[in-house]
């Protein structure tokens, strides 16, 4: 069978989860045989594994007709696309888009990042989607997140193919609560007009039920899972007087680094030789160093700023615990991975993650005393950070994407019989 | 003639409250009073009433011929005392029919008999005493917490004094044999083990009301029957279970009581008796030895003791346990000691495994253990308070060894001393 699928991000340039997270599903995927994946992403730059799918930048994809030779063509694009497949793509435009800006070969100039004209790059992606959905051989059409929602549906009523649409996130999750009216818009519209819905845990099931009126029926939660790292235990971990505590993400609303901070003052105020490490980028971040400084604790506090590649393993495995204090998290795969670099972790119930993870430690995101008291049992007790340590690393092995490829693939089955 | 032996267990451990780590130093006081109270009331409403005076009619109908005994952590009874002392004065309402009997345990329902066996020793004394003087009779069978049995444990237990124990039907040690007779231990003949039959128990304790079951519904008449069709030879068959099944894992509603009440008519129907353990270990001759070098237990799918202490989590808190036993020991301090026996029951270190956490109210094994080492924590530095740590065990034993050692010296030289003066006489 074969699949259109609308993305966002793809490796190596991610941004953030949704990057690993499509890579991964659509590698299991690929694996299983018998399923041809088309993916789309706004910008391609060429260095994407193309070796299990095939890649269509957006960026390269004429939405206006312009009249060009063929090696005029090949000169300006021929490095990342053959120009047959573009005049084969221009035959698809069936629709005026000229009031969309465009360049010499017809197409949109994409970040893909997240602008600040983002809800303009999101309709221009859904003008490609149209030209796409024309051209191209596809049985089933598979958008990842918001932002390509609109594509998604645009190509399914121009097909008639089955829709499926995978929450990676809602707004409710990303706003806690503060809902922009214009994104919940696109949502909705994405869910009802979606044969199915994958959401990435149940707590995000339970919201796109309650927040977006959909019917329980045509969703299926299919976990996250996690990407094998094969040089894991080149991460070794620094010996150190001191025991290190870490935050690692964006540091923003959502992911709630101030109960981080609240926590890290009751434990510092008890114990010595621990520290405290919040690496990350965020519009929360020059607060939380007020918070800091407010606590009296910035002598144990430290800030890293963004990092990168092997520098997170790297922190992961350095650190004693890992801190995940998410507000609400549609599944969060950082915990996953600080588990396989052998870290203990602790995360907050409101994470989908929580719903697969055993061998970590389950708080409220609120409960700052029981987060204290977690921290503080894993430096203080050897036999606790073992357990964790040992017993993550095991669990962690076994969630594969192979599980949740196969799931996926049901659904695909399910909606050609009808 | 065919014997039932019943016994029921009856044990609850001391709840502890939330207890986080900026509480170690500041708050000596572990447990969740309303929880207690609570629990205890549910237990004696369900179960521990309704039962006794189930047996109570059974005991008065048969003309005593049914009989059954029980056994009791000291943890419980004291709870029971506190917040439900009616159960207490129904027990001693049976005690009075002389038809049933008090088993001997450890008085936390503790894994001192594999961890400490000085504790050990202490725990069965305290118990012992406890139901003399609550109930007016005097333990003369054994039965472990958790009926937890090794070789090693049984000897222990023979120099304590009793003739008896009760163990489990664990195939690794019974192989093809039945637990339908009485056994002995390997190198003490007069020792007698008693095994449960594993599978007539749970039938009643976990499959009574299940529908899916094979043997569902089970009634008193078939129950007698099953027991009726083993093999002539095999004189006793022991159902042993917890209190709560009457009550609890089977609720009022299945009809778990009129079950029990129908059952001595339908054995005396088919001459069928009840005997009590002691009886049986008196009356009936041991066909063969069993052996068990390991501690079995009548807990898990394995039958061993990791329930309890399978994980680095569950070892930790026990060795950690079990370093001051000694200290704890010499200490007057009464609320230490309680705290010490309330600290030791067995469930607290299942509620930390990962395997097998029954009965937990606990959201993890993590938060069960974090919660355990913040109350163990602070009940360390209160037993360093009194014996610091920093002087070491081997030296505190010598010391003790010298006191034991010189008590015995005493006892000796006035022995001498007293012979010594007798002969005087006769010279004089």
């Amino acid at each position: 069978m074969k699949v259109l699928m609308f993305g966002w991000e793809f490796p190596p340039h991610i941004l953030g989860g949704l990057g690993t997270a499509s890579y991964g599903l659509t590698k299991a995927l690929a694996m299983m045989g018998d399923i041809d994946i088309t993916f789309v992403i706004p910008k391609k730059r060429g260095d994407e594994d193309e070796s299990f799918l095939k890649i269509i930048g957006a960026c390269f994809v004429p939405i206006v007709w312009k009249e060009n030779d063929w090696n005029y063509v090949n000169q300006r694009i021929g490095w990342i696309m053959s120009p047959d497949e573009y005049f084969k793509l221009r035959n698809g435009i069936k629709y005026d888009f000229r009031r969309i800006y465009t360049d010499d070969l017809g197409c949109v100039e994409f970040s893909g990042a997240y602008p600040n004209n983002l809800i303009e790059e999101i309709f221009n992606y859904e003008a490609v989607a149209s030209v796409l959905a024309h051209q191209l051989d596809f049985d089933i059409i598979h958008s990842h997140d918001w932002l390509t929602y609109p594509a998604g549906v645009f190509a399914k009523q121009i097909s008639g193919k089955p829709l499926v649409i995978h929450v990676h996130a809602t707004e409710f999750d990303r706003s806690r609560g503060q809902v922009n009216p214009v994104v919940y818009d696109i949502e909705k519209r994405g869910m009802d007009m979606a044969d199915h819905i994958i959401t990435v845990s149940n707590l995000t099931r339970n919201i796109v039920i309650e927040k977006y009126h959909q019917d329980p029926r045509k969703i299926t939660t299919v976990h996250n899972a996690v990407e094998p790292l094969p040089d894991a235990d080149s991460y070794v971990k620094t010996i150190r007087r001191d025991k290190i505590v870490t935050f690692l993400g964006r540091i923003t609303m959502q992911k709630g680094p101030e109960y981080f901070v609240e926590a890290a003052q009751r434990v510092i105020s008890k114990t010595k030789n621990v520290r405290f490490v919040m690496a990350g980028n965020g519009d929360m971040m020059y607060s939380m160093i007020d918070l800091v400084a407010k606590q009296r604790i910035a002598d144990r506090f430290h800030f890293t700023g963004f990092l990168v590649g092997r520098q997170v393993y790297q922190m992961l495995a350095d650190s004693d615990v890992y801190i995940m204090p998410s507000v609400s998290e549609p599944f969060g795969i950082s915990p996953l991975e600080a588990m396989q670099v052998g870290t203990p972790t602790i995360i907050s119930k409101q994470s989908g993650c929580a719903e697969i993870l055993t061998h970590t430690i389950k708080i409220d995101y609120w409960d700052i005393d029981g987060m204290a008291d977690a921290i503080y049992a894993i430096v203080r007790s050897p036999a606790m950070y073992k357990s964790l340590h040992e017993l993550g690393k095991i669990e962690v092995s076994n969630i594969k994407w192979e599980n949740a490829a196969q799931k996926v693939k049901t659904i695909y089955e399910n909606l050609l019989k009808k | 003639m065919k014997n039932i032996c019943f016994y029921f267990e009856i044990h609850r451990p001391v709840r502890l409250k939330r207890y986080r780590f900026f509480d170690i130093g500041n708050d000596h006081y572990y447990y969740d009073d309303f929880q207690n109270e609570d629990h205890i009331r549910f237990l004696a409403e369900q179960s521990y009433l309704p039962a006794n005076k189930a047996i109570y009619e059974m005991i008065r109908n048969s003309n005593g011929k049914f009989r059954c005994a029980y056994s009791f952590s000291g943890i419980a009874l004291e709870q029971l005392e506190q917040y439900a002392p009616e159960v207490i004065d129904s027990f001693i309402e049976l005690a009075k029919t002389d038809c049933v009997e008090f088993l001997a345990e450890t008085y936390a329902h503790s894994l001192a008999s594999i961890y400490d066996y000085n504790e050990f020793e202490q725990e069965v004394k305290m118990q012992v005493d406890k139901i003399e003087s609550l109930f007016g009779k005097k333990p003369t069978a054994f039965r472990n917490s958790e009926l937890i049995y090794s070789d090693e444990i049984g000897e222990k237990i023979y120099q304590l004094g009793f003739k008896t124990i009760l163990i489990d039907e664990v195939s690794h040690v019974l192989g093809w044999k039945s637990p339908n007779f009485i056994y002995s231990h390997p190198s003490i003949q007069r020792l007698k083990l008693l095994v449960r039959n594993f599978g007539l128990s749970d039938d009643i304790a976990f499959r009574f009301s299940n529908p899916s079951w094979q043997g569902y519904p089970l009634t008193a008449d078939k129950f007698i029957g099953w027991i009726n069709n083993f093999p002539e030879n095999e004189k006793i068959i022991n159902i042993w279970m917890g209190y709560e099944a009457f009550g609890v894992f089977q609720p009022n509603h299945t009809g778990i009581f009129d079950f029990l009440k129908a059952l001595p008519y339908y054995a005396l129907l088919n001459n069928i008796g009840f005997i009590l353990p002691s009886e049986a270990a008196k009356k009936m001759d041991a066909v063969n030895i069993l052996s068990s070098p390991e501690p079995i237990s009548w807990s898990g799918l394995e039958k061993d003791i990791s329930v309890w202490n399978g994980n680095d989590l569950q070892q930790e808190a026990l060795n950690k346990l079990y370093a001051v036993g000694e200290r704890v020991r010499l200490c007057d301090d009464r609320t230490l000691r309680h705290d010490w026996l309330r600290l030791q029951s067995t469930d607290h270190f299942r509620y930390m495994s990962h395997k097998d956490s029954f009965g937990t109210y606990y959201e993890s094994p993590y938060d069960a253990f974090i919660n355990y080492m913040n109350i163990l924590a602070d009940f360390l530095d209160r037993v360093d308070q009194q014996y610091p740590t920093t002087i070491e065990n081997e030296e505190l034993n010598a010391l003790l060894k010298t006191i034991a050692n010189l008590e015995k010296e005493v006892e000796k030289l006035q022995a001498e001393l007293k012979r010594l003066r007798a002969r005087k006489k006769i010279i004089e």
